[in-house]
């Protein structure tokens, strides 16, 4: 009877094993991107080719920005170091197609979330980073305060090949207004074009005026016009077709947001595993096995938090401290009177 | 029989192996887009583009379709490429000569240009012309008018408008004259040929080219007055010209770069086409009393064109192709507003490319064909 019992016990081990073996690597195999991934070592992310505050890269070739801090997050929870991580620059243009074709797995290039570029192209948005809007800089000697000064025949230098383009033109037609669109392939271009006086205006996402206001010869004679005239929610983007993938960075993204709202920081994280609050202990794998959905281990999370640190940190770092925008607006949590809001992580 | 098969053969497995490889990629390209969810057509064409074009030769906002901005980035390019053309060839031809001109101040100075615009990056050239050009040019409100009615100013050029009445009657006057010297030519080409008598085809050509249009001016009913540009103020240091044509520095800068960086090659061709036609044939024409004009149109310039068009050709596909660069400065050519905006907002990149591509390529071959035809007509007529 005992030995029939050890031999049911070490064939249910076996089974055991096997199936845990399985549903552990299911989420690995169902995802190639992952796969490849850890197989590479690093994580493939496309970044601007240099936009302060979002992704930049400075003189030695190291990448900073909120933009890079979403990649550097995923690097740290599927490969175990925000560090493993190779930056492709592109340009408006080049991004989606560089996607697409596999030569990234992750977009995360103040890009725009439109119902036609998650629908139509292969593409699929995960979350969002950084609300913005569109607005218009002016030189101050202008004397323009408002867009309701703009006349007829005003130039306007932008990018092409971004929603800029389209919000521009609706804009100025809706206010019966002739303009002259200067569109350029390179932000760079556009900078020296408008500092030229080649224009008279140059509009983009607010977050990027801001930005590109520190590159000007004389930054203080330009100021950035009140008016939004869009709403630009931007965010990362993966392929379509590897929903695993699309969730590893989703829930990256998410981790970062829902650790500030905890007080969670990459100073703290380790002695909060002992927190009484189980959403908590939840966030630095302390609790639950939320790891184990994606195919990672349960201090995916934790290593999010401890070497990439929290949204508000990541924020503070790249786009508060630098002076590009110190007033986070709307991008404060929720429960501080912004529009950060992300689902629980349970 | 084995000689054919041998012949057939490497042929034959050559256009297997390119049907093959072509079916491979389509097959392959097919599959992944399938794969990511891609759709794979042209109907986006008629769909409605939603954004602006900065300079355009025909009527087109952001309300006309995707087909359309594609002919207006075409047009550009067309525009762009022909008038490059045209400047290249004339400066080409200037420099060529020059450079065999015993002058020696002319003949170093011909060489230096050769030396130095050939041997710098185009792109370079196009970013020096539009970035140095622009921060030196004034802002609108500075502007010196040139002649009173030109003005050059950091955004573009500002040219009078022709305001006409009774166009058609003046173009049928300009058509009309190139009729009668084309007569006049052939005409005077025969008695040439069976009296020996000379006719001043050349001034009479001018003499018509000038006295018909100038009589519909007079009888005609034609008038022409010009709407000359005039400063307005949009804010306090912000100002622009209206009236007139407006010529965007972006166009200004392009052409001026194009043409000086092909004029160098064209130049090159030149002389290589005159040095290449043998001393004695300039020697012998003198010694039968031909003028030192005579001699240089009818003996030295038909043989030196053999030499000079197959090379020129070239020269005029890699100014079409090179015109694509404008990219980088923001003329909204084919590739900034269809393979750049259109493709970004569509996301077609597969069709857009292969539009672009194919237009290229027709483009190429057209030049090709024209030059082709124009070196077999002034090829030795084997008679």
């Amino acid at each position: 009877m005992f030995k029939y019992l050890k031999q049911l016990t070490s064939l249910v081990a076996v089974f055991a094993v096997l199936f845990a073996f399985t549903t552990e690597t299911m989420a690995a195999k169902k995802s190639k991107t992952l796969k490849n991934t850890q197989k590479k070592g690093f994580v493939r992310c496309g970044v601007s080719q240099g936009l302060p505050g979002f992704s930049n890269a400075d003189a030695a070739g190291n990448w900073t920005g909120v933009d890079v801090d979403v990649c550097r997050a995923v690097a740290a929870a599927v490969l175990g170091d925000a560090n493993k991580v190779k930056f492709t620059p592109l340009s408006a243009k080049e991004r989606f197609t560089a996607l697409t074709s596999g030569e990234i797995d992750i977009l995360s290039r103040n890009t725009t979330w439109t119902l036609s570029r998650d629908a139509d192209i292969g593409l699929t948005f995960v979350g969002v980073n950084f609300y913005d809007g569109q607005g218009f800089m002016v030189r101050k000697s202008s004397g323009i305060t408002s867009t309701s000064q703009f006349k007829n025949g005003i130039s306007a230098c932008t990018n092409i090949g971004t929603t800029t383009e389209l919000n521009m033109r609706d804009f100025f037609n809706s206010k019966g207004i002739s303009y002259e669109p200067v569109a350029f392939e390179k932000a760079d271009e556009v900078v020296a074009a408008y500092d030229a006086g080649r224009c008279d205006t140059y509009t983009t996402d607010k977050s990027g005026l801001a930005a590109q206001r520190t590159k000007m010869k004389n930054p203080d004679e330009h100021i950035v016009l009140p008016e939004t005239i869009s709403k630009e929610p931007l965010g990362p983007v993966v392929r379509q077709g590897d929903a695993v993938w699309e969730d590893i960075v989703r829930w990256s993204l998410n981790t970062m947001i829902e650790a500030e709202e905890y007080g969670i920081t990459s100073a703290n994280a380790d002695s909060m595993k002992t927190s009484d609050n189980p959403a908590i202990k939840r966030l630095v794998g302390a609790e639950g096995e939320l790891g184990a959905a994606f195919g990672l281990d349960n201090d995916w999370s934790l290593r999010i938090i401890k070497q990439v640190g929290n949204y508000g940190e990541s924020y503070k770092r790249n786009i508060a401290d630098t002076g590009i925008l110190p007033d986070r607006g709307p991008n404060q949590l929720w429960t501080k009177g912004g529009i950060l809001y992300v689902p629980p992580a349970r | 029989m084995n000689f054919r098969l041998k012949d057939i053969v490497p042929q034959l497995i050559t256009v297997i192996a390119v049907v093959l490889i072509f079916g491979f990629f389509t097959y392959n390209a097919q599959i992944n887009m399938e794969n990511r969810g891609i759709d794979f057509g042209y109907g986006f064409l008629s769909q409605e583009s939603s954004f602006d074009v900065q300079f355009s030769l025909i009527e087109y906002d952001g309300s006309h379709s995707y087909f359309r901005a594609y002919l207006v980035g075409l047009l550009n390019t067309i525009l762009v490429s022909v008038i490059g053309i045209i400047i290249a060839t004339i400066l080409g031809v200037i420099v060529g000569v020059a450079r065999l001109s015993p002058n020696y101040l002319i003949n170093k100075f011909a060489a230096f240009y050769v030396e130095f615009f050939r041997n710098i990056p185009l792109l370079l050239q196009i970013f020096f012309w539009y970035f140095a050009a622009l921060r030196a040019l004034p802002l609108p409100q500075d502007a010196e008018a040139i002649f009173g009615v030109f003005f050059l100013t950091i955004k573009g050029l500002y040219v009078p408008a022709f305001i006409w009445q009774n166009f058609n009657i003046f173009f049928y006057s300009i058509v009309a004259a190139v009729i009668a010297i084309i007569v006049i030519r052939i005409h005077a080409k025969k008695v040439q040929e069976s009296q020996g008598k000379q006719i001043p085809v050349f001034l009479i050509s001018i003499g018509l080219i000038f006295i018909l249009p100038l009589l519909s001016f007079l009888i005609g009913g034609v008038s022409l007055s010009f709407e000359v540009p005039v400063l307005k103020q949009l804010a306090t240091t912000s100002f622009i010209y209206e009236g007139g044509v407006s010529l965007p520095p972006e166009l200004i800068a392009l052409t001026l770069s194009l043409s000086l960086y092909t004029a160098t090659f064209i130049a090159e061709c030149v002389r290589a086409g005159i040095q290449g036609v043998g001393k004695g044939q300039k020697e012998a024409a003198a010694s039968i009393g031909l003028t030192p004009n005579q001699v240089l149109k009818l003996v030295i310039m038909p043989q030196a064109l053999r030499i000079i068009i197959p090379p020129t050709t070239n020269q005029y596909l890699n100014l079409t192709k090179n015109s694509s660069l404008a990219a980088a400065i923001a003329y909204p050519d084919l590739v900034l507003v269809f393979a750049g905006t259109a493709l970004m907002q569509t996301g077609k990149a597969i069709e857009i490319v292969s539009i672009t591509m194919f237009t290229y390529l027709t483009l190429s071959i057209s030049i090709s064909i024209l030059m082709n035809w124009y070196n077999k007509k002034i090829a030795i007529q084997e008679k």
